[in-house]
Parts: structure tokens; sequence; C-alpha cells
């Protein structure tokens, strides 16, 4: 026990000595102690910027997906990977009003269901102003509550505005801005393509979507079934299952009543996908994977380059030190002693560097998300500030190993004839 | 010669042999030498004489081929390189001819850093290296670093750093050989006054003036010892020397 503490305490001693005589020794060759690292500073600045830009993404993404609801089922069409419809035009798969019909009886792991129809981009008029790129979508009610938009401003379409084909419509509020109509704009009519629409409500807009933050898109929403007075609609619908835990038996019986109603026979493939945002995060993670496992491997070889540089000058230093090495084990330093003292030198370096490159890491990533809005959420996670430094002092340890060796075995008499 | 009581260094039959190629080098052929507590002996030799070989081993920095050397009653020849160290750090004290500083160190770290690799003394290190330093008569030089000293203060630094481990024996390797005569007898003084305080001490020179300060003068060539005499005893000149051949006393 005693022995234990003994050799304990003078571990712990010839450590304190190490780091400060690394230190001392960074601190009297700066300029090459600064080149020497710069290799282990690129390497850690990149991996933590990109990590944190990672992260950051991720995060985004996440909280788009909360806004959407985790148990929210996309319903689309789309030409199968094999069969003989795997060529087919898109108008013929197309999605009719009635293949969804009565599905919420059939699927009881359904909440909510509703169907879209978009009839593609509009330009919008009111007196003298107008605004391109409207997008005319039908909806039911359902939609505010399973796309988490609700009506910010007068009422949502009733069953009478359905059935009657009424000729009228929800803004969102960015629109409204761009014709200048008042806050309070219900009543007014707006001309759309050549129908005119009485505006009804204002409904929220969506959370801005990555990447398109900076475009003029506006929306408009009609009840679903005035969208086939003015045109051919592009059906597709939504469906929010009874809980997460349920969606993907909720996926199964959409895709097993729309084969029924589309006539899809055994054997055949689908021509419409049913997809939950569990699936798109999934795809999301993987992809975030694969930068992360590539980015990773990009900073392992430039770690291992700085690593080299690291060996390198530590040599240097072990042949410009030898008389110094000599007088050492002359005094009395023991193998082990000199060995520390290298070892800690080469790993003190590296830390140095792994400090600074967390740092520049850090100046990296504010500029990232001051630059471009959606990366706001950018932020470099402990864990990889903790990953950096462990991984540059391992660095340190394994490339430093050999010239401390190197050291430790110098014979001392040798040693103090080098000249 | 009159013996003092105790016995430091015993070398019984000392030889080291080099292997340059297929040549063998007796570096020490046979040499036995006993050294007791507070004597100051003077080792003198030309150059391949053996004289730095016997410096080397008396500070345990090499080990012989054959025989032995026991240090304090220890046998040193079968210790460990690690056990050497020890040896080396709580028994002997180093001064070389070119100082041997650390230049970025202070003259204060300098003489502390044998008490870093010491097993008792690390805790005490600053306030030891600072009397020790008083000691040579540095004591208000102890922030300067070497570039900053004098050749006979770095000189004085190196022996306080020689010192500060309270060592059996002080082996000083041609401590004056860098410096002006001046200098070097300030620094001969200072390892009187040693020896006065009771430090045992080995000095290896050729200089004949250096090493009438020693009390006891060994003579080597090729490799044995030649002559081991007091000093009032020891021939002046070579040509005495040769005339005068000496068994070792026993």
């Amino acid at each position: 026990m005693k022995a234990i503490i003994r050799m304990l305490a003078s571990f712990l001693r010839l450590f304190y000595q190490s780091v400060y005589l690394a230190l001392a020794q960074i601190w009297a060759n700066k300029t090459r102690s600064v080149l020497t690292t710069i290799g282990i500073v690129i390497g850690v600045a990149s991996v933590t910027a990109v990590i944190a830009a990672l992260t950051g993404l991720k995060a985004k993404v996440l909280t788009q997906v909360e806004s959407f609801g985790t148990n929210t089922i996309f319903i689309f069409p789309t030409q199968p990977d094999k069969g003989p419809k795997r060529h087919a035009s898109w108008w013929t798969i197309r999605f009719l009003p009635e293949h969804f019909d009565d599905i919420l009886e059939h699927c009881p792991s359904v909440e909510r269901f509703c169907r879209v129809a978009g009839v593609g981009q509009y330009t919008a008029h009111y007196r003298e102003r107008s605004a391109e790129n409207v997008e005319v979508t039908g909806i039911e009610p359902a939609f505010h509550d399973i796309q988490n938009r609700p009506v910010a401003l007068g009422r949502t379409f009733s069953v009478i505005d359905n059935m009657q084909v009424r000729p009228v419509c929800l803004i969102d509020p960015k629109l409204r801005d761009e014709l200048r109509l008042d806050r309070d704009c219900i009543g007014h009519s707006i001309r759309i393509g050549h129908h005119a629409f009485r505006i009804v409500g204002v409904i929220e807009r969506q959370p801005e979507l990555l990447g398109e933050s900076g475009q003029d898109r506006y929306e408009v929403f009609i009840p679903f079934k005035t969208t086939f007075k003015m045109g051919k609609p592009w059906i597709m619908a939504f469906a929010a299952s009874k809980s997460t835990e349920v969606t993907e038996d909720a996926q199964a019986e959409i895709s097993f009543f729309l084969r029924r109603t589309r006539n899809i026979k055994p054997g055949e493939p689908d021509t419409f996908r049913v997809e939950s945002v569990k699936r798109f995060l999934d795809t999301f993670n993987s992809i975030a994977l694969m930068v992360t496992l590539v980015a990773g491997g990009i900073v392992g070889i430039s770690l291992l380059v700085g690593g080299v540089g690291i060996m390198n000058i530590m040599l240097v230093s072990v042949s410009e030190r030898t008389r110094e090495i000599g007088l050492r084990k002359a005094v009395g330093a023991k193998k082990s002693a000199i060995l520390t003292q290298f070892l800690i030198e080469a790993v003190v370096l590296c830390l140095i560097g792994g400090l600074v490159g967390v740092g520049i890491g850090q100046c990296l990533t504010m500029i990232i998300s001051g630059i471009n809005p959606v990366l706001d959420m950018v932020r470099i996670p402990a864990w990889a500030i903790l990953l950096s430094f462990s991984f540059s002092g391992s660095v340190g340890i394994f490339f430093g190993m050999f010239p401390a060796i190197k050291a430790a075995r110098l014979d001392p008499i040798e040693a103090l004839r080098h000249e | 010669m009159e013996k003092a009581e105790k016995l430091i260094i015993r070398l019984h039959n000392v030889a080291r042999i080099y292997k340059v190629g297929v040549e063998r080098i007796h570096a020490l052929d046979g040499i036995d030498l006993e050294l007791s507590e507070n004597e100051y002996v003077a080792v003198m030799g030309a150059s391949g004489s053996g004289k730095s070989t016997l410096m080397n081993m008396l500070g345990c920095l090499d080990r012989a081929t054959s025989g032995r050397y026991e240090l304090d009653g220890q046998d040193t020849t079968k210790m460990s390189d690690a056990a050497l160290a020890n040896v080396r750090n709580e028994r002997i004290g180093f001064v070389f001819q070119s100082f041997e500083l650390l230049g970025q160190l202070s003259a204060l770290k300098n003489v502390e850093m044998p008490l870093i690799y010491s097993r008792n003394g690390w805790w005490s290190r600053r306030r030891r290296a600072k009397n020790v330093l008083e000691r040579v008569g540095l004591g208000d030089r102890i922030k300067h670093k070497p570039n900053q000293l004098s050749g006979g203060e770095k000189q004085r630094v190196a022996i306080a750093r020689a010192l500060v481990c309270n060592p059996s024996i002080l082996l000083a390797d041609e401590p004056t050989g860098n410096l002006d005569s001046k200098t070097s007898e300030s620094i001969l003084e200072l390892f009187d006054q040693l020896y006065r305080e009771g430090q045992t001490i080995i000095i290896v020179t050729h200089e004949e003036h250096v090493a009438r300060h020693a009390k006891r003068i060994i003579q080597m060539r090729d490799g044995r010892i030649y002559s081991d005499l007091p000093r009032d005893q020891a021939p002046a000149n070579k040509a005495s020397m040769q005339n005068d051949v000496q068994e070792e006393p026993e």
C-alpha cells in the first residue's frame, strides 16, 4: 500500500514537472511549436466545425419535423420500381378523389385524414397589385390539424364551402402584405388566374423549410372541390396516426385500403407511396451519419499528418537536447522519467493544438451560423470538444512515443559527449 | 597515508573493456582503490589514460566489465539501471567542464533539478536549492539565467546543483577547464572550503596546479593506477613520476 502511494506520488511529481518543462520548452520555441501544431489545429478545427454544422442541421430538421407532428403520414402516387406500370405516365397513376372514400372507417389506426389538391402556380391580383408564384392548393378541414397550420384570422372552410364549390380562399400573411391588403382582409376579393375568390381567413405560414427561406413563395388555399373548377388537380393526401407507436400500422392499413380502391391486383407493385415523417428522419440521419464518417476520415488523415509533424519535431528536439538528457540522467533521472518528460511534451503540444483548434472551430461555427439563418442552431456539442481533445491527446502519445523512447534509451556518457 | 574510519568507495580489480570491431580496448585494467570519508583526491593522467572512464565508473554512469565496486558499502555491480539512477541522485554530485546548465531555467531551477528526481527532496526543493546557492556564494543571483552569469558563476551554480542532494562524493571533471586562471583559483578555493566542511571530493584533471589543491593525488596511465600518494609525496612532474613507481598503499 505504502509502495503504491509512493509510486503514485513520484508519478505526480514527475507529471507536474514534465508539464512545466514542456510548457517552458514550447514557449522557448514559439515559432516551431506553432508550425508543428498547425496540422492538429486544422484537423480539430474542421472536425468541430463539421460536427457543429451537422448537429445544428439535425436540430433544425427535428424542430421542423416536430412542427409537422411525428405521426404525420404522406400519401402520394408514384411509379413502381418494376412491373408493367414502371413507365406509366404520371397522369394514369394519379389519385382520384374517390380512391379515399370512407378511408377512416377502414383504417382504425388513422386519426385524421385529408386530401390535398394542387393546381399549380398562378398570379394573384388585388386592385392594381399582383403577386406571382402563388401556389394554389385545395384542402379539407383536417389539413390544419395534420400540418399544424391553424387559421390565425377568420374561419376555416365549412362543409358547405366544399359542397357548394364556393370561391372562397385562405391566404398566407406574406401574400396579404405583398398585395397590400388590410391586416383584417376578410371579405375582400382577390383574383387568382381568371377566378375571383373571397378571402375568409389568414392561415399561418409554414415554418421555413431548409434552403427556401429567402424565396418569394406565396400560398393560397381553397376548398378541395373548388380546385376542380380551376383545372385538373394533382391529388395527394395527409394522414395522422393515432399515436407515433401505431404509425406503421396506419401506413399498412392505408396501403391495403388504397390497393383495393385502386384495383391493384395481388402481386403487382404499389403505384403510390405511404411515407411517414419518421422515414424522412431516418433517411436524414443516415445521410448525416455518412457525412460525419467522411468528415471524420478526412479529419483523421489530417490528424495523422499533424502527428507525423509532431513526431518529426520531437525527434529534432531529442537530438538537440541530447546533452540535457545526458545531464538529467547523470543527476539521477531514470529512463521512465525521461520517457515521461518527452511524451508529455508531445501530448501538451497536441493538446494546445487541440485547444486552438476548438477555438478556431468555435469561430468558424459562429461565422456559419451568422451567414445562413437556416443554420442558426449550430453549436459545438460538448462531446465533440471532448472527442477532439482525447483524439489529439492520443495523437500526441502515439507519435510522441518513438522520440521519447529514443531519448530514454540514450547512454548518459555518450549523451554528455554529444556536440 | 592516514586512513579515515569510514570507507566510501572500494574498487576491487575493476576492469572496463570496450569492443571496437574485433579489438578489445582495456580502458580500465584491474583498478584497486579505496576512498574514505572527507578525502580530497585528484585523478591525473594524459588523455586516454582511463581517468574519464574511472570517473564514469565512480559516478555509476558506467558499469565495470569485471570486478567489484562498492559505494557506501553497497555493491553497485549488480544493481538495476533504475537503482543506479537513484544512487547517482542521492550519493553522487557531478561537476562538468562545460557546466551543463539548462539555458531556459534560472539558477534556482537548475539547482532544483536533481531534487525533481529525488524520492525525498521534492517538497523542500526550493528551500534546499536556495541554501546551497548561498553556500557557494550566489545567494543574490538565484533568479538569473545562465546567460546572465559569468563563467565562474555558472560553475558555482553547477557545483550547487551537484551538492543539493547532499552527495557522498563530489565528482568534478576538469572543473576549471573552461575558466581563466583567476576564476579557476576562486572555484578551487570553493572546493577547498567544501572539503573543510567535510565534503568528499574527487577532481579529474590534467593540470598540476589544480591537482595540488587535493590532499591525495592518483596518477593514471594505460588504464592502471600508476601512483597514489599524499600530495606532499606526489611527484611534481612527469619526469619524476616515471622514476617513482609506487604501489597503492594497503
